[in-house]
């Protein structure tokens, strides 16, 4: 009983944090209502067993990802009032998809029986936890999946990097090369200076 | 009552619908795209778990997990185009994208 009650209670609120995000006026509200929206989702994690993932959907999204867009959306001065110009525009098309979507979607749930709840509704192997079971096979079967995401994380690190990094004319910079090529010879200069005429 | 599989698929679907119309109602705002983009794959996460749990076979939040590995690289790759992009332009409005060519 409680556990339907908890997911009526999560879905309501990522349904309305979702649609909040997409009609929010401020940025800043729509970044903040898609951290609601992961944290629910996150809890709906939980109340499916998938402890590990919640964790991670936390830790990545709300910790990371949403940081990220909330420094990008502050950074970037933005009127964000020009580029909401032509939002009613664009409504009577976006409904029309978003309704041809969930038609489809609506039809394949009706055509399809699902099978009834599971004798125990859980993907954990019996006695070890969730975390424990997933890091089983991660490190065994999927292995190689699990290294090229790590490969993907590097590629996307080192692109933001090069996409951002610029540098700016005119700021001194450290040349290690140059320093350790200086010679005492063309490091210092002897000259004779005349009384009353300084160096030129 | 309990609550089933049916449930979090429906839950997904409209997840995955808000995120869809977002994409159309918001043309011109990069930034609100990518975060319906955001929303679309947590629907797939939501989908890919729950199959997981309920057919017994953890394979399902093996995949989630790569989805959301993906998904971090994206939004990180995006937003770094979008300060390249503001940097060039002044501007985020995305209608104006296809003047760049050249």
């Amino acid at each position: 009983m409680w556990q339907a009650i908890a997911f009526y209670v999560f879905a309501a609120v990522i349904i309305f944090s979702a649609l909040m995000v997409i009609a929010a006026r401020n940025p800043v509200h729509s970044v903040l209502f898609l951290i609601l929206a992961f944290l629910n989702a996150a809890a709906l994690f939980v109340l499916l067993g998938a402890e590990f993932l919640a964790w991670i959907l936390v830790i990545v999204y709300v910790g990371a990802v949403a940081v990220l867009f909330l420094f990008v959306v502050m950074m970037l001065d933005i009127d964000f009032a020009a580029l909401r110009a032509g939002f009613m525009q664009y409504l009577p098309i976006g409904a029309l998809a978003g309704l041809v979507i969930i038609s489809e979607l609506v039809v394949v749930f009706l055509g399809w029986a699902t099978a009834g709840p599971a004798t125990t509704p859980s993907a954990t192997m019996p006695g070890i936890s969730n975390t424990e079971s997933l890091g089983r096979i991660i490190y065994t079967d999927y292995i190689f999946y699990f290294q090229t995401a790590g490969l993907i994380l590097l590629v996307a690190m080192i692109g933001a990097i090069v996409l951002t990094l610029r540098h700016k004319p005119g700021v001194k910079r450290q040349s290690i090369r140059n320093q350790v090529r200086r010679v005492p010879a063309e490091a210092i200069e002897l000259l004779e200076v005349k009384p009353g005429q300084g160096v030129t | 009552m309990t609550i089933g599989l049916s449930h979090y698929l429906i839950l997904a679907a409209l997840l995955f619908t808000i995120g869809v119309f977002g994409i159309f109602i918001n043309r011109k705002n990069v930034i609100i795209i990518l975060m319906s983009i955001e929303l679309i794959l947590l629907a797939v996460n939501i989908n890919l778990v729950s199959f997981s749990v309920y057919l017994g076979n953890l394979t399902g939040q093996v995949f989630a997990l790569f989805v959301l590995t993906v998904a971090a690289a994206e939004a990180a790759i995006g937003l770094a185009i979008l300060v390249a992009y503001f940097r060039n332009r002044g501007t985020i409005a995305v209608d104006t994208i296809n003047m760049m060519k050249g």
